[in-house]
């Protein structure tokens, strides 16, 4: 290493000839004679092509927008005074607050259910799929599973489940859970294989059973960050629950927001409830946030 | 006698750990007992469920003379559906990350206006994207523009908050280096920030695409647009084999898009 | 005229902490001093209150004829190109090659556009690699900086300060977190530059028997005040422990004898 060369700085002027030589030899230039600066390395030109990439397919994507024959302008000025209408003239005409309080619960609980279903299939899925634990075989066949049913939008598998169970909490229960099965199975799976190897390798030499080694070292280094995903799944099904409301007719605050915005062309209505379902939300945010802390 | 009491203390700690996992085991069934109740949800209807959807999935799966025809339709609509949610994520991503830049502890003008920033990011993505679907139904129509800007303003929340993360993460240092140089905002920005927080912003954009690709089906649903709109109608018509289709599609362009994605990502960082 | 005057300098942090009390001194042209005390007694703060990296509370500093504490935003651009600053952790641009953070040395002079696409005449891209080369680092020119090793990494961090063709270099712990070996190559660099290109040399360090070595006068600063302030020659073990605030055998110095 060059490490112990210690060159002190010369005067900034006049470096001898041999040293300019040597300068110049590290110098890359241009067809042009100028002088490079970039840097060369895969990382880099990966960055650029992607950003090129990405960049044309938005162009791409412009340029074959078919967008009928609307008044953009237009448009855009009746969407102002409809943001306008929802989020500063908000008024609760038909449902009650007591109603409509109730289906956020309903929501609430439709979130509760699918995370904690989701959580316990995910859990032992992890164990399948985790690299430093599981069969390779099992590990990349659990893992391309995993990876089909989360690529399924989650308004899909209620649709789906709809068709054998009916419209309803259960469809709409059993669809969520798919979607955050897979999610926390990967986020579980990875929490896993970030494990220090040791902890097993130590286990398994005193001769701990598979599920002794589960329960004494695997839960206990991974509950907190477990926990951690789990609760963030949980503000996910909550959104995602108020969407299956609105596109699927699973009840719940979303079927309101759909019956005030697609049904009854409420505005008023559509804001207050907007409005209960943010608040709600940030205050999920609020509790996870607390709940985390407390854990680590 | 020392021994027998550091055992005791010992067994304690086993005794209330016991104590706590059963304790957090039965409020998580009471919990869900309850949850249950409110919603109407019953556990053995959804596992009865299972089966006949699971035959639904196969019976269907291998799609029959009519859904054959319909491929060019719905690839059509599935490269729609994948400009869309491209061009809105990278869209979002220019704005978001100026935006953010005014959000950042490291770059942020005033105290007053970071607060702002991050309330105004809050806002965009915590109002759910079916509302923000169902106002511009109004404005737009069944119009592309509609799941466009829907999608818009929720990307534009999630990555503002998250590139704000990102930059205060990866760039204190060298923005202080900067500074001290006398390198003026945007000469910081576009020397410093940038390039060390694009591992980040290009992890977070190519997620976003994918999360996109699946809203946009459901936003599509809600306004009749896309390719949730195709799914709605061949779901509707019980033209099963049609509707599958669809679901297959999306899950190979998810899929792919999934694969390009990490193969970049191991590139990048 | 000094190069540099602190006049009752004061910091306080959220109307709670005190960074900096009453600090006063000054500094000639071409001098090598080095700032030592315990970690939290405001030496960071001090050599940060030179560029309004970090703004003091009161008092008033003078560089090089200016008034640091009252400058405009132009003045300030102006204080900081002539004040080039050395990091503990280097604070590079980890993903941009070693010429183009050696380059961010003239950002301060550049117009906003050609600072923001990376735009150098080619006479201080030569001059760049001519830096480069004299901290021993030519061959490395176009590597990313997150290749290099500690010690290489400083030696950008000094090479992007001579670009600026400073008259003051402020180094905030530049050895803290090298290998012995290494910290000998950067103070040798250091004290190359005081001594053949006539740049003054601030300069913060924790390893008293460093800053003995290698500079002609030492402040010594405790809980924000300044202990000592004179020749290395006369620090004495008695004044060293008051900076330190600490009984005789505490220190590692004590051992050897220093």
């Amino acid at each position: 290493m060059n490490e112990t060369v210690a060159i002190p700085a010369g005067k900034p002027s006049e470096p001898g000839r041999g040293e300019r030589e040597a300068v110049e030899r590290n110098i890359v230039r241009t067809h042009s004679g100028k002088i490079k600066i970039k840097g060369r390395n895969r990382s880099q030109t990966a960055i650029t092509a992607l950003c090129l990439v990405l960049l044309g397919i938005t162009a791409v994507a412009f340029a074959t927008f078919d967008t009928g024959s609307i008044d953009f302008g237009q448009a855009v000025l009746d969407t102002l005074h409809n943001i306008r209408t929802v989020f500063l003239e908000p008024e609760l005409v038909r449902d009650t607050v007591g109603g409509v309080l109730y289906q956020l619960l309903v929501t609430f609980c439709l979130g509760i259910l699918s995370t904690i279903i989701g959580a316990v299939l995910a859990f032992f899925c992890s164990l399948l799929c985790a690299r430093n634990i599981a069969h390779p075989a099992c590990v990349n066949a659990v893992k391309s599973v995993v990876a089909v049913v989360r690529a399924v939008p989650t308004v899909l598998w209620v649709l789906i489940f709809a068709v054998s169970a009916g419209l309803g909490s259960v469809a709409a229960v059993v669809g969520l859970t798919f979607h955050s099965f897979a999610y926390l199975t990967k986020a579980y799976a990875e929490s896993i294989e970030e494990m220090d190897p040791g902890v097993i390798e130590a286990l398994r030499a005193n001769g701990a059973s598979y599920w002794q080694i589960v329960c004494q070292a695997i839960v206990p280094t991974t509950i907190t960050s477990m926990i951690a995903w789990t609760f963030m799944r949980f503000e996910i099904n909550f959104a995602n629950a108020v969407a299956m409301g609105a596109a699927a007719g699973a009840g719940g605050i979303g079927f309101n927001l759909f019956m005030a915005g697609s049904f009854y062309f409420d505005l008023h209505e559509m804001g207050m409830l907007t409005y209960i379902v943010v608040i709600a939300v940030v205050l999920l945010e609020m509790l996870s946030t607390k709940i985390k802390a407390k854990v680590r | 006698m020392q021994i027998t009491k550091q055992t005791k203390a010992n067994l304690d700690i086993f005794q209330r750990r016991k104590i706590t996992y059963t304790l957090v085991f039965l409020v998580l069934i009471a919990v869900f007992a309850g949850a249950s109740l409110v919603s109407e949800f019953n556990l053995l209807d959804g596992v009865a469920s299972f089966p006949a959807a699971m035959q639904w999935i196969i019976s269907n799966l291998i799609p029959d003379a009519e859904a054959i025809e319909r491929i060019p339709k719905i690839l059509s609509e599935l490269m729609e559906t994948a400009l869309v949610s491209v061009a809105v994520t990278v869209v979002a991503a220019v704005l978001a990350f100026f935006f953010s830049l005014l959000g950042s502890n490291i770059t942020r003008v005033n105290r007053v206006v970071k607060r702002v920033v991050r309330i105004v990011a809050a806002f965009f993505r915590n109002v759910p994207d079916v509302v923000w679907a169902m106002l511009l139904m109004f404005s737009f129509g069944q119009n592309i523009l509609t799941g466009f800007f829907a999608l818009f303003f929720t990307t534009f929340g999630l990555l503002t908050r998250a590139f704000i993360e990102t930059i205060d993460e990866v760039s204190s240092g060298c923005v202080e280096a900067l500074d001290a140089t006398g390198a003026n905002f945007l000469q910081k920005v576009f020397q410093g920030i940038l390039p060390s927080s694009m591992p980040g912003v290009i992890t977070w954009v190519l997620y976003m695409i994918e999360t996109n690709i699946r809203s946009s089906t459901l936003i599509g649903i809600l306004t009749a647009t896309g390719i949730g709109y195709l799914f709605d109608l061949y779901y509707k018509r019980l033209d099963f084999a049609s509707a599958s289709l669809v679901v297959l599609s999306i899950v190979v362009l998810v899929l792919v898009i999934e694969t390009v994605s990490n193969k970049v990502r191991k590139v990048i960082l | 005229m000094a190069l540099l005057t602190f006049q009752h300098v004061s910091k306080t942090y959220d109307n709670v902490t005190k960074a900096l009390q009453d600090v006063s001194f000054s500094i000639e042209e071409g001098e090598f001093v080095s700032i030592i005390g315990p970690s939290g007694a405001g030496k960071s703060t001090l050599l940060r209150c030179v560029n309004r990296l970090v703004d003091a509370s009161q008092g008033a500093i003078f560089f090089d004829g200016q008034n640091v504490t009252t400058a405009d935003k132009k003045q300030l651009r102006e204080i900081r190109i002539k004040t080039a600053m050395i990091f503990q952790h280097y604070n590079l641009v980890d993903r941009l090659s070693v010429v183009e953070n050696v380059l961010h040395g003239r950002l301060g002079q550049k117009s906003t556009l050609s600072g923001v696409v990376g735009q150098y005449t080619e006479e201080e891209k030569a001059e760049a690699f001519r830096i480069l080369a004299e901290m021993g680092l030519a061959e490395t020119a176009y590597k990313r900086c997150d290749e290099l090793s500690g010690g290489q990494k400083q030696r950008v961090g000094i090479a992007r300060a001579l670009m600026q063709h400073p008259k003051l270099i402020l180094c905030d712990e530049p050895i803290a977190s090298l290998d012995p070996k290494s910290s000998k190559v950067i103070m040798d660099h250091l004290k190359a530059i005081n001594q053949n290109q006539k740049i003054t040399c601030l300069v913060n360090l924790h390893q008293v028997d460093v800053a003995m070595k290698y500079s002609e006068r030492i402040i010594g600063v405790t809980a924000g005040r300044i202990v000592y302030d004179g020749p290395t020659a006369n620090l004495t073990q008695d004044v060293i422990h008051e900076i330190y605030q600490s009984s005789e055998h505490d220190l590692i110095t004590d051992v050897q004898g220093a």
